[in-house]
């Protein structure tokens, strides 16, 4: 087992996101689906953009304040070409949209909602993704 | 003016929860994925603390009715597994595996000034963007 193992910060983290989920879904009635969120503001319909641009602000906004006040939270040695990258980065946004949703609007709000669409996307995308992750580290080395 | 606000706050603490919970660490994440190597399963951690928290949100959609803010809740009904969602998972789940970034932890970690964020997100948008391209050519005319 990896000695980067953090139970504790990992079950806080998602406890945090558990309760954000929360506060969309009994407050506004929504599910916090990220990527339906975002891929929303990329295909814009009208009276429909005010809170999609909150909710990522408000991403952005979190990310702006650990850039500045604890960098460490965005530590990686992950080594991928940049091509090889941006090629992943289609696959997640082209895939996320096919598929109508992705860790948090599946996972999270999926499987709490007992979703049987959003099980059967999770253990799709765990088990390709642990399959990229398995050839890709014995292609260009792991973490 | 207040679903604005509170899409606001919501974003927040979401961004917030995953940088604590070490999903902005693309090393990580592939750590959790790749079961083959020195595997790190701290990130199922972090659904569970999620899932936790939000299944017992919903066992209060029923009682309420209706939103805090007013209106209808949104939710999704369709419960049909077909080959768009599986397929979707299963680009989405390669996407991930390789680079490390699901679309929350790509938004938040955007702005850490690194090239690596920066390109795989203008991917993830590039392929946000081809879909609606395939999607408007393949819909059936109105």
């Amino acid at each position: 087992m990896s000695s980067d193992f953090t139970p504790v910060s990992a079950l806080l983290g998602g406890a945090l996101i558990g309760l954000a989920a929360s506060v969309m879904l009994l407050g506004a009635g929504r599910v916090a689906g990220i990527s339906g969120i975002f891929g929303g503001l990329l295909a814009p319909r009208a009276g429909d953009v005010a809170w999609r641009l909150a909710f990522v602000g408000g991403l952005l906004a979190a990310g702006v304040g650990a850039a500045l006040f604890v960098p460490s939270a965005f530590a990686s040695d992950l080594v991928r070409p940049p091509l090889v990258l941006a090629l992943a980065g289609v696959l997640v946004g082209y895939g996320t949209r096919l598929g109508n949703g992705c860790t948090s609007g599946h996972g999270v709000c999926g499987l709490s909602r007992l979703s049987p669409r959003s099980l059967a996307s999770v253990l799709t995308f765990m088990l390709t993704g642990a399959l990229a992750a398995v050839v890709t580290n014995h292609l260009l080395g792991g973490a | 003016m207040k679903n604005t606000l509170l899409s606001g706050l919501a974003g927040l603490v979401f961004g917030v929860g995953l940088l604590v919970a070490g999903m902005t660490r693309p090393d990580k994440v592939v750590a959790f994925l790749d079961v083959s190597g020195d595997w790190d399963p701290s990130l199922a951690f972090v659904m569970i603390g999620a899932i936790a928290v939000h299944f017992v949100a919903y066992r209060f959609v029923p009682k309420l009715g209706s939103p805090f803010l007013g209106g209808r809740f949104a939710l999704p009904t369709r419960r049909d597994v077909d080959v768009r969602l599986l397929l979707g998972a299963a680009l989405f789940g390669i996407g991930w595996g390789i680079g490390g970034y699901c679309p929350g932890p790509a938004l938040v970690s955007v702005v850490n000034g690194t090239s690596d964020a920066l390109v795989f997100f203008g991917g993830l948008v590039a392929g946000m963007l081809a879909f609606n391209v395939t999607e408007r050519a393949t819909a059936p005319a109105e």
